[in-house]
Parts: structure tokens; C-alpha cells; sequence
């Protein structure tokens, strides 16, 4: 194993700061956006944010953005395994109709 | 023999080293932690072996003459939470691999000794919810907590329930996340991936499994709280939700759940095969490979727990071939612990008894497993008692008797005792016989429609439930006779040495039990791991 000393990158105060007033900002965003209706485009409008807002926190507050490279595979493979996880359970969700249930 | 006169000075250890409770409530040495885990598993293993005899009490006679239905539905789902959330899981990682981890690696510690200790506080919390349930009514909905039932119509104690499930999946995830970090940066200098002794493999798939699956199994029963507390809707199509939702999210994580069960004992029974044959595991890489292959597979097979839910066929037949594929690693693991003994001089030591019951016993239970990932068969068969008998071969009969084959090999490292030979192999032989005679007429049972879950069943079911019953309090008595001989050892067995089976891991270079550095000197690896070569056979008995 090679000794090796993990640098500490030190962020500024006002990286945090500006972080923080977006996540704020984008709450109040998503307050605002529920109030005008969409249509079919009101869940992805609203997942969308989160998202963002999200990465935003994982990268900045956690740290993952001045992370090794293992520690960025390391959060690559949750979402991955997140996106298995939704992706297959929606495959049934899609295909309930395809064969039809006798007697209904 | 000569006796000696001098007065004997005892060696420093990891048990002697310091004295009182705080020494040990606030311990970081990892050797400490999994004794503090060793005693809270053993008091849940006999809570939910109460709960276990209860069940056979009652089965007994076909009338429901012990328990009323709503007694015997708590008293299934305390036996199924306690035994899995509080027993299996913990088990063999956070006793064993806590203790082993770092020996095996020549580490002195695992990476993180504070959060090992918060990880059995946090485990000892969860107990306490658990136990509260207990004392204050129970829970109704088995240990799978389905909605609707859980969250609207059950009148137990849903909500803290699923709280101590939740709290437990957090102490195995911190469990899991020090394993991992351990493995990548604590190993000993030369010892590189691929000689890592194979228990080390297993666990490191085990840790991948509990820090990507026990998150979900938090987020879903957190979901479950909040429809149950406060009516907003995941799963109740009268909120918008779907209870199939809920089986989806819910096996995401139990079905890996298994592997976090079992793989922990595919390590120990690896360790054991190689140690009492004196030969390198047949095929070293594929064996660790399939660990990790079964770790990474078993996340995509979960809907074959919702076949007879409305679960879409088109998925269905997906993950009842992917199901069939994840039985390869299995299979190649066990043709590969046959291989190990084939031609090997096996010595049958009592670890051995069990690790050839585990063997056995896990084929049965991973081929009656394919049965139940075919579709239509599976539609016969499922809630009732074949799936029981399924499971229970494959927990207890690869879980718990991996643990037994695990704990007696490396009790006399742990505490520095023998154990008695004789009475350990009349228990494995117990273990063993009663272990079947329990539920091997289960599959009959559940073949011939016996339903699961119910306290009273026709009177033609009766002569195997007797027979099941009678083979439960076998099993029972197998378990109670280690309770007693392990414990007299502590202070009545003989002493043992540092290498008392013959084994070639790091482990056993050090003394028995070690001392709190683990090893004097950091080991340096030169050769290649499981030579035996110059490995003589010890004398025992
Ligand atoms: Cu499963």
C-alpha cells in the first residue's frame, strides 16, 4: 500500500454561502411552482429541482467534488444502484397491461 | 508431562489488559466490540428461539389450543424480526469479521475503532425498540411488514417496529462502511488483493451489499411511518400510492438481505474446508469472484417475491431467470469446496462437522430456491410451508450453521480455549439431525398445501407437524449443549495454543487470544496465501 497523505482542499467560506442561498432560492422555487399548474409537466418540473439541488449538496457540502476518484466511483455506483432500483421496479409498472388478467 | 513450579505469569491480552466495565463499554479494540456483540446476538438467538418453540408448541395439534390466532400471528412475526434483523445479520460480520477482519489482514485495528463501538450502541438501541415491542403487546404483521396490513389495518406496534429495523440497518450500515475502508487501506505490506484469505472476500461483498441495499430498507420503512403516522400516501391507492410499491422497495433490500446472511458463512465455511483438508481452496479466484458476483446479482432478482402479486408478467419472467442465474456463484462455490476436499485428508474436526452440514444443507435450500424462482410452480407453492422450509435451510441450515462452524473454529483464538471434542460433536450431530427432522416435513407439508401463518391446519397435516416439532426440540437441545461447553471452557478448558487446527492465515500467528496490538511485529507477506507447505498437521485429541 502506498503512503499516501490525502490533500485537504479548503473551500471558501463563500462557496458555502453561495450554495446555500441557491438551495433557498430553489426551495422557495419549488413552493412557488406548485402553484401553477402544468399539466403532466408538474412532477418532472418539480423532480428536476430536487435533483439539481441535490447534486448541488453532494457536491459542495459533501465534499465529493474535491473527493479522490475513488470516493466519486464510490457515489457513481448509489446512483447507479438508485437508478437499478427505480428503473427495474418501473419495468413492471410499464408492463402491468401488456397481458390481459382473465375475467377482468 | 513436567509440572511447573515456577509461578505461571500470564501473557497480556486483549482480555486481561485492562479490568472493569467501562474497560469494556468504551472499548475501541474490535476484538472487545464483537464480544459485546457476541453477548447482545446470543440473548436475541434465545429470544427468538423462544418465539421459535412456541410456534412448534402450537403446531403440535391441529387445533390452535396453546395460542389464539392473534397471539400466534405476534408471536410468527417476533420469532421472524428478531432471528433476522437481530440475530442473522449481525451474526457471523459483526462477531466474526469484526473479530478476524484486521487479524487477517495484519491490521491492528479495523479503520474506524470509534464508529465500530457506535455501531453497537446503535445496534444496542435498536434493541431496546425491539425489546419495547415485546414487553408492550407486539407486532402482527410479519417480519415483511406488507401494506396494506402494516399500514392501516394492523393494531401492533407497527411504527416502532419498523423504528428498530430502521436503527439496526444503520449499525450494519457502519459495520459494512468500516469493513470496506478497512480492506482498501489497512492490509499488511505484500498482501496484495488476491491474497486476501477468502472470509476476507466474503465479507468485503457482505459490506457492499449492507451499504448499498440497508439504506433503501430505511428510506421504505421511514415511507411506511409517515402513510401509517400521518396518512400521506405511498402505498394506499386511496392516497395514490401502490402496495406493490411497497414489495418492491421492501425486497430491494431483503433478498440481498440473504446474501448479507449467507455470504459471511460461504467465508467461514471456506476458511474451515482449507484448514481441515491442509490444502488451498480449489479454485481461490473463482470462489472470491463468486462472492462478489453474488453480492452484485442478488440486487436483480427480487421480484421473485411478487409472482402472485400483481407484479407484471413480462417482469416476472425476467427475474425468474435472473434468479436462476444468481444460483452459478452459489453452485460454484460449493462444487468448489467439494473439489478442496476431494483427495485432501479431511480431518473431522467439529468446525468440519459443520461445515460439511452447511454444505449439504445449503444445496438443499439453494435448489429448492429454484423451484421457487419458476413461475408456475411457484404460483403452487408459494405462502405456504415449502417456502418455510426454503428458507430455514438456507438460514439455518447455511446461516447459522456457518456461525457454529465459524464460532467453534475460532473460539480457542478468541479466548484462548479448548472447547470440549466430544460434547462439541455430539451437539453438531444434534444440530444436524434435528435441524432436518424439522423441516424437511415442512417441504412436504407446503407441498401438500399446508399454508403458512396459521396456528390451526386439518388433521391430516398432523403426523409431519409432530415429527417437525419433535425435531425442533432436537435441534433445540443441540443449541443449548454449545450454550453450556463454550461457556464452562472460559474457565475450565485447557489452554489453547496459537495455531491449534493447522491453519495458515495471518490469525494464527499471533497468540491465542492475541494481544491488543494484534501481532507484536506488523506481519510482512512474502508468500502466496493458503501455503501449506511448511503448515505441519497438528496432533489433536
Ligand atoms: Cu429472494
Amino acid at each position: 500500500m502506498q503512503a499516501h497523505t490525502e490533500e485537504h482542499h479548503i473551500v471558501p467560506k463563500r462557496v458555502y454561502a453561495l450554495v446555500f442561498v441557491t438551495l433557498i432560492i430553489l426551495t422557495w422555487v419549488t413552493a412557488w411552482v406548485s402553484t401553477v399548474d402544468l399539466g403532466r409537466m408538474n412532477i418532472y418540473v418539480a423532480l428536476s429541482i430536487a435533483v439539481f439541488k441535490a447534486t448541488l449538496v453532494v457536491l459542495f457540502f459533501m465534499h465529493v467534488k474535491y473527493g479522490s476518484r475513488l470516493t466519486k466511483l464510490i457515489v457513481c455506483s448509489g446512483i447507479l444502484w438508485l437508478m437499478l432500483l427505480l428503473f427495474i421496479t418501473m419495468s413492471d409498472i410499464w408492463t402491468r397491461g401488456w397481458i390481459g388478467v382473465p375475467g377482468r | 508431562m513436567i509440572t511447573a513450579t515456577a509461578p505461571v505469569i500470564e501473557e497480556k491480552n486483549y482480555l486481561n489488559a485492562e479490568h472493569g466495565l467501562k474497560s469494556w463499554l468504551l472499548t475501541q479494540d474490535h476484538k472487545r466490540i464483537a464480544l459485546l456483540y457476541l453477548m447482545a446476538v446470543s440473548v436475541f438467538f434465545i429470544v427468538g428461539g423462544f418465539f421459535a418453540v412456541l410456534i412448534r408448541l402450537e403446531l403440535a395439534t391441529p387445533a390452535g389450543d396453546l395460542l389464539d390466532s392473534n397471539t400466534y400471528n405476534k408471536v410468527f412475526t417476533m420469532h421472524g424480526v428478531v432471528m433476522i434483523f437481530f440475530f442473522l445479520i449481525p451474526s457471523i460480520p459483526a462477531i466474526l469479521g469484526n473479530f478476524l477482519l484486521p487479524l487477517m489482514i495484519g491490521a491492528k485495528d479495523l479503520a474506524f475503532p470509534r464508529i465500530n463501538l457506535l455501531s453497537w450502541y446503535v445496534y444496542m438501541l435498536a434493541g431496546i425498540l425491539g425489546t419495547t415491542v415485546l414487553l408492550t403487546g407486539g407486532v402482527d404483521t410479519g417480519w415483511t411488514f406488507y401494506t396494506p396490513l402494516s399500514s392501516t389495518y394492523s393494531n401492533g406496534y407497527v411504527v416502532l417496529t419498523a423504528m428498530a429495523a430502521f436503527v439496526a440497518g444503520f449499525s450494519s450500515i457502519l459495520t459494512g462502511l468500516n469493513f470496506i475502508v478497512t480492506v482498501h487501506r489497512m492490509r499488511a505490506p505484500g498482501l496484495t488483493w488476491f491474497r486476501l484469505p477468502l472470509f476476507v472476500w466474503a465479507h468485503y461483498a457482505t459490506s457492499v451489499v449492507m451499504i448499498l441495499g440497508t439504506p433503501v430498507i430505511a428510506v421504505t420503512l421511514f415511507l411506511l411511518m409517515l402513510e401509517r403516522g400521518l396518512h400521506i400516501g405511498f402505498f394506499d391507492p386511496a392516497y395514490g400510492g401502490d402496495p406493490v410499491l411497497f414489495q418492491h422497495l421492501f425486497w430491494f433490500y431483503s433478498h440481498p438481505a440473504v446474501y448479507i446472511m449467507i455470504l459471511p458463512s460461504m467465508g467461514v465455511i471456506s476458511e474451515v474446508v482449507s484448514t481441515f483438508c491442509t490444502k488451498k481452496p480449489f479454485g481461490y479466484t473463482f470462489i472470491a469472484f463468486s462472492s462478489v458476483a453474488i453480492a452484485v446479482f442478488g440486487f436483480l432478482v427480487w421480484g421473485h417475491h411478487l409472482f402472485v402479486s400483481s407484479q407484471s408478467a413480462y417482469a416476472g419472467m425476467v427475474f425468474s431467470i435472473l434468479t436462476y442465474i444468481v444460483a452459478i456463484p452459489s453452485a460454484i462455490k460449493v462444487f468448489n469446496w467439494s473439489a478442496t476436499m476431494y483427495k485432501g485428508q479431511v480431518r473431522l474436526e467439529t468446525p468440519m462437522l459443520y461445515a460439511l452440514g452447511f454444505i449439504g444443507l445449503f444445496t438443499i435450500g439453494g435448489l429448492t430456491g429454484l423451484f421457487l424462482a419458476a413461475m408456475g410452480l411457484n404460483v403452487h407453492v408459494t405462502d405456504t410451508y415449502f417456502v418455510v422450509a426454503h428458507f430455514h435451510y438456507v438460514m439455518v441450515g447455511g446461516g447459522v450453521m456457518g456461525y457454529l462452524a465459524g464460532l467453534h473454529h475460532w473460539w480457542p483464538k478468541m479466548f484462548g480455549r479448548m472447547y470440549s471434542r466430544t460434547w462439541s460433536m455430539v451437539a453438531a450431530g444434534l444440530v444436524f439431525i434435528g435441524f432436518n427432522l424439522t423441516f424437511f416435513p415442512q417441504f412436504l407439508l407446503g407441498y401438500m398445501g399446508m399454508p403458512r401463518r396459521y396456528h390451526v391446519y386439518p388433521p391430516e397435516f398432523q403426523v409431519l407437524n409432530v415429527l417437525s416439532s419433535a425435531g425442533a426440540s432436537i435441534l433445540a437441545l443441540g443449541f443449548l449443549i454449545p450454550g453450556i461447553y463454550l461457556t464452562w471452557s472460559l474457565k475450565y478448558g485447557a489452554k489453547a495454543p496459537a495455531n491449534p487446527w493447522g491453519g495458515v492465515t495471518l490469525e494464527w500467528q499471533t497468540s491465542s487470544p492475541p494481544p491488543t496490538s494484534n501481532f507484536d511485529v506488523t506481519p510482512v507477506i512474502t508468500n502466496e496465501v493458503y501455503d501449506y507447505t511448511n503448515q505441519e498437521v497438528p496432533h489433536i485429541g
